[in-house]
C-alpha cells in the first residue's frame, strides 16, 4: 500500500510539470495579453509595464522562471489585473471560501442523494421511486444558472428571509442559497447512481442467497447491499467533489461569494496569466490528490481490489 | 490668469455657512431639506476595482474610488465645471505652457500630515517612472510635461519632469506644448498625490486597509476582495464640515440580474438596469429609474487598409451601409434605455461641441434607404452581384442583436450579403487591430469632455484608427484644434468630411442607466463624464 503511494505521488509530480507547461503555452497562444486594451498602450509604456513582469522574456525562460518562484519562494506571481495583489493572496483569499460553500454543497449532494437513490431503490416501481426518480431528474435538468436567480427572488425578494449576495465571513445565512444552488445537480446524479446500482446488487444472487437465510432486511441491508452499492458513487464523488471545492464560478456570479471560480474564469478572459497557472495547479494537484484516494477508497471497500 | 470661478465663491459661502460637522438627522445646510439619520450610501459594481492607488488605477470604478480617497489639484462640480480642490487656483503665462497652482494650506492627509507641492511632484514622477511601469503613464504624456518622453524611456532620471515645488504650497508646471485645458487635466485620478513615506513603508501593499493614507474625504477601512468595500469619513479633509454621507460601501456583483434585485430587495442605493428593461422600470419606479447620455459612442469601422476588402474603398458602398441602417429600430426597439441615435462619430452632450446637421442626419430612414440603393447600383452592385462581406463584433448578446438587425437591413434595403463573425474580446482586439477585418463594431467613450477625444481617433496617426481612415484635411484640422481657444469648428468641418467620406458608421451615443433611491440626493447626472465625489451625495429623510 505504501509503496503505491509513493509510486502515485511520484507520478504526480511530473504530471504537474506537464499541466504546467501545456497550460502555459497555450495561455501565451491566445491572441492578446495582459495589457491589450481597447485604448492600446504607446509602445513606451507596454515595454516598461512587459520588463517589470519579465513579459519581454522568451516564453521557456518566463515558464522556467515562474516554477522557479513556485519551489523556492512558493511564489505564484502577481495579478496583472488587481495591482499590488498576488497570486497566492487571491488563492488565500477565494480558496477557503470555495472549500466551505464546496464542502457543505458536497455534504449536502451525498446526504441527500443516497438517502434518494438508496429510498428509490429499495421501494422500486412504487410512488416512493417514481417522487424520488422525479426529484433527481428535476433537479438535473434545472441548471444552477436558472436556480440561482430563482432562490434569490424566492428567498430574499419574496420572503425576505435569507441576504441576496455577499459572504460575511460565512455566515448560515449566506450559505444557504449557494449550498442549494451547487449541490442540486450533484445530488441528482449521486441518486441517481446509488438507485441503479443498489438495484444491481439487490438483484445479485448473494443477496437472494442471504434473503433465503431469513435474514432481516435491516441486515441485508447494512451488512450486504449498501457498501458495494457505493463502489460507483465513490468513483463519481472524487473528481466531484474537486468540482465542488474548486469553485463554481455561477455561484461566485450570482451570490457575490467572492469563491475562487470568478477569479479562475475571469483570469482568463483578461490573460491574467499569473492567477489562471496559480488555479490550474491547484485544481490540477487536489484533482490528482482526491482521484489518489478513491483508489484507497476502493480498496477499503471491495476486499477483491489490493494494491 | 486668475482662477477665480463663481463656484469658486460659492464653496466658500458654503463652507462658511457651515458649523456643524455633523448632519445626521439635521437638515442639509445649503437645500435645508431634512436628512435621513443613517448616512451610508451603498452601491454596486459588476467588478472588483482594479487598484486604489492613483497611479496605477485604470478602470472607471477604481478612479470613483480613488477620487473619494485622494484629492487632485482641481475638482468637478455637480455640471463638470472645474472648481478647486488641493489647489485654491492657478496662474499661467500666455504661451499656456506654464502652470503655476498655489496650494491651500489646511490640506491634510488622513495621518496628519500637511499635503504639500512634493506631494504632487512624487506622485507625478511616480505616473512617468518607468520602474512604476504604471497602465497610465501615458496620462503623463498627454499632458506634455517637460522630459516626459525621456523619462519614461529611462533615459532621463524622474527628477527631470517638468513638475517641481517652488515650495510647500506653490507647484510649478512646465509643459512641452501650449495646452490651454491643462487645470481641467488634474482632475483625473491618475493626477492625485500619493504620500511618499507610506508607499516607501509598505511597497505595493500601501493600498490595503490600515496601510493607506489619503487626503480625501474618505478613508478605505475595509476591503474583501470581490465582496465588498467600505471607505468612512476622513476626520482630517480639510473640507469634512461639509461633508455629508458617513459611509461607502460598494458590492461587487457581477451579475446584473442579481443586482437590480438585491436593489430591489433593498440591500443597495444604487444598482443595475438589466439590459433592455429599463422601459417598463421607468414605467414602474419613474423616479428612480435613471439614464442620461454618457460621452460613449457605438460605432462601425471600415477596414480602408490594404489589407481591407476592395469594395469599401469605394465611398458609395460605405455611404450606402451607413445609410440603410435604421437606426431608430436599434435604439428604441433593441436598446431600450433612452440612447440616442449617432450620425456624428462626436455626441451631442461633449462640451463646447455642436452637432452639425450632417446631410444624411437630416432626411428621413425612407428617403436614406433610396439613396442607400442609389448609391448601391451606381457602385455595380445589385440583386445579380450582390455585395458580401463580414461583420464582426465581441462576444455579448447585444452586440449580437445589432449585428442581426443590421444584416437584416443591409439584406432588405441593399440585397447586401453580410457574415456575421463574433469573437472573445481580446481575441477581437487583436483581430480588429491588426486589420484582419472587412467591417468591425466599435465603442469608443471620451477620455475628457471634449471633442478631440472622438476625433482623435480619425487621424492619420492614431494608434487607435484601427480602420486605417486617412485624410490630410483632417490630420490638419485636428493638429491646428490643439492650440485654438475655441476649436468647435474645426471639429464641425471633421464631423462633415466623415459624414461625406463614412469612414465608420456611428450607430448610436450611449446612455448611462442605473436605479437610484430618490432619498439620495447630490448625483452629477449633468456631469457628462460621471465623476462622483461621493461626499457631494446625502440621503434625505424619507
Amino acid at each position: 500500500m505504501l509503496n503505491y503511494i509513493i509510486k502515485r505521488i511520484g507520478i504526480a509530480i511530473p504530471t504537474l510539470l506537464i499541466l504546467i507547461a501545456i497550460t502555459f503555452y497555450l495561455m501565451h497562444a491566445a491572441p492578446g495579453g495582459p495589457f491589450t486594451s481597447e485604448k492600446p498602450l504607446p509602445a513606451q509604456v507596454l515595454a516598461n509595464i512587459e520588463a517589470k513582469y519579465g513579459l519581454d522574456q522568451p516564453i521557456w525562460r518566463q515558464m522556467t522562471n515562474y516554477i522557479w518562484g513556485i519551489l523556492t519562494e512558493f511564489d505564484f506571481g502577481p495579478s496583472y489585473k488587481y495591482h499590488s495583489r498576488t497570486v497566492n493572496e487571491i488563492i488565500g483569499q477565494g480558496f477557503p471560501i470555495t472549500l466551505k460553500y464546496g464542502f457543505w454543497s458536497f455534504i449536502v449532494a451525498i446526504g441527500v442523494g443516497i438517502s434518494l437513490g438508496a429510498i428509490a431503490a429499495i421501494r422500486k416501481n412504487t410512488w416512493v421511486d417514481y417522487l424520488a426518480v422525479g426529484v433527481s431528474i428535476g433537479a438535473q435538468v434545472l441548471p444552477n444558472f436558472v436556480m440561482a436567480p430563482l432562490l434569490i427572488i424566492v428567498f430574499t425578494l419574496w420572503l425576505g428571509w435569507l441576504p441576496g449576495g455577499g459572504w460575511h465571513g460565512g455566515d448560515w445565512q449566506y450559505l444557504v442559497m449557494p449550498v442549494i444552488a451547487l449541490s442540486t445537480s450533484y445530488m441528482a446524479s449521486i441518486a441517481r447512481i446509488t438507485r441503479s446500482s443498489m438495484l444491481e446488487v439487490l438483484n445479485a444472487n448473494y443477496i437472494r442467497t442471504a434473503r433465503a437465510k431469513g435474514l432481516p432486511t435491516k441486515t441485508i441491508f447494512f451488512r450486504h447491499v449498501f457498501k458495494p452499492s457505493l463502489l460507483p458513487v465513490i468513483s463519481y464523488l472524487g473528481p466531484a467533489f474537486v468540482g465542488l471545492i474548486t469553485g463554481s464560478v455561477l455561484i461566485d456570479i450570482f451570490f457575490s461569494t467572492g469563491g475562487m471560480g470568478y477569479f479562475f474564469v475571469n483570469a482568463a478572459f483578461n490573460r491574467d496569466y499569473a492567477v489562471m497557472m496559480g488555479i490550474t495547479i491547484l485544481v490540477g494537484a487536489l484533482t490528482i490528490l482526491f482521484s489518489l484516494i478513491v483508489d484507497l477508497l476502493y480498496a477499503w471497500i471491495d476486499p477483491k481490489i489490493r494494491y | 490668469m486668475n482662477f477665480l470661478p463663481k463656484s469658486l465663491a460659492a464653496s466658500f459661502i458654503f463652507a462658511s455657512l457651515v458649523t456643524a460637522p455633523v448632519y445626521a438627522a439635521g437638515t442639509h445646510p445649503v437645500t435645508g431639506e431634512a436628512l435621513a439619520d443613517d448616512q451610508t450610501f451603498t452601491y454596486s459594481e459588476l467588478d472588483e476595482f482594479t487598484s486604489a492607488d492613483p497611479q496605477m488605477v485604470e478602470d472607471v470604478s477604481g478612479s470613483y474610488f480613488v477620487r473619494d480617497l485622494f484629492e487632485g489639484l482641481m475638482n468637478q462640480d455637480a455640471d463638470g465645471n472645474l472648481i478647486p480642490g488641493v489647489a485654491t487656483g492657478y496662474t499661467t503665462n500666455e504661451a499656456k505652457d506654464v502652470y503655476t497652482f498655489t496650494l491651500r494650506d489646511n490640506a491634510r492627509w488622513s495621518d496628519g500630515n500637511q499635503v504639500t507641492a512634493h506631494d504632487f511632484v512624487y506622485a507625478w514622477r511616480r505616473l512617468a517612472d518607468p520602474d512604476t511601469a504604471s497602465p497610465y503613464s501615458w496620462f503623463a504624456d498627454i499632458m506634455a510635461l517637460e522630459n516626459v518622453g525621456a523619462v519614461m524611456s529611462g533615459e532621463l532620471p524622474p527628477e527631470s519632469l517638468g513638475v517641481r515645488a517652488l515650495d510647500n504650497h506653490t507647484l510649478e508646471v512646465r509643459l512641452t506644448a501650449s495646452l490651454p485645458y491643462f487645470a481641467a487635466m488634474t482632475t483625473h485620478a491618475s493626477t492625485f498625490p500619493s504620500p511618499q513615506w507610506t508607499v516607501r513603508t509598505f511597497g505595493d501593499k500601501w493600498t490595503k486597509p490600515g496601510n493607506i493614507v489619503g487626503n480625501g474625504a474618505y478613508v478605505l477601512t475595509e476591503h474583501i476582495p470581490n465582496e465588498t468595500t467600505t471607505r468612512e469619513r476622513n476626520t482630517m479633509y480639510w473640507n469634512n464640515d461639509a461633508t455629508i454621507i458617513d459611509k461607502v460601501v460598494t458590492l461587487v456583483i457581477n451579475d446584473e440580474n442579481t443586482d437590480h434585485t438585491r436593489w430591489l430587495a433593498g440591500e443597495t442605493d444604487k444598482g443595475a438596469v438589466p439590459s433592455g428593461q429599463y422601459p417598463r422600470l421607468k414605467a414602474e419606479y419613474p423616479d428612480e429609474a435613471i439614464s442620461f447620455p454618457r460621452l460613449c459612442t457605438y460605432y462601425m469601422s471600415f477596414n480602408l487598409s490594404p489589407s481591407g476588402p476592395e469594395a469599401f474603398k469605394d465611398v458609395r458602398v460605405r455611404q450606402a451601409l451607413g445609410y440603410a441602417l435604421d437606426r431608430s429600430v436599434i435604439t428604441d426597439k433593441i436598446l431600450q434605455g433612452g440612447q440616442i441615435q449617432a450620425f456624428t462619430f462626436t455626441p451631442g452632450a461633449t462640451a463646447g461641441f455642436e452637432v452639425p446637421a450632417v446631410a444624411f442626419g437630416q432626411m428621413s430612414q425612407d428617403e436614406r434607404n433610396a439613396k442607400a440603393q442609389e448609391l448601391m447600383a451606381a457602385a455595380g452592385y445589385g440583386s445579380d452581384n450582390p455585395l458580401k462581406f463580414e461583420y464582426i463584433y465581441n462576444t455579448s448578446e447585444g452586440h449580437k442583436k445589432i449585428a442581426i438587425a443590421s444584416q437584416q437591413m443591409w439584406k432588405e434595403t441593399l440585397g447586401a450579403e453580410a457574415t456575421l463573425a463574433n469573437q472573445e474580446w481580446k481575441t477581437f482586439l487583436k483581430t480588429r487591430g491588426g486589420q484582419n477585418f472587412d467591417l468591425a463594431r466599435g465603442g469608443w467613450c471620451g477620455d475628457y469632455n471634449e471633442a478631440s477625444t472622438f476625433l482623435d481617433l480619425m487621424t492619420t496617426p492614431s494608434g487607435y484608427n484601427d480602420g486605417k481612415y486617412s485624410n490630410a484635411e483632417v490630420d490638419e484640422l485636428m493638429l491646428s484644434a490643439r492650440t485654438m481657444s475655441d476649436a468647435t469648428g474645426n471639429y464641425t468641418r471633421v464631423e462633415e468630411i466623415l459624414a461625406n467620406e463614412m469612414p465608420i458608421i456611428p450607430v448610436y451615443h450611449y446612455t448611462g442607466v442605473f436605479m437610484l433611491r430618490k432619498n439620495v440626493k447630490g448625483w452629477p447626472f449633468n456631469n457628462v463624464e460621471q465623476n462622483v465625489y461621493s461626499r457631494d451625495l446625502y440621503k434625505v429623510a424619507d
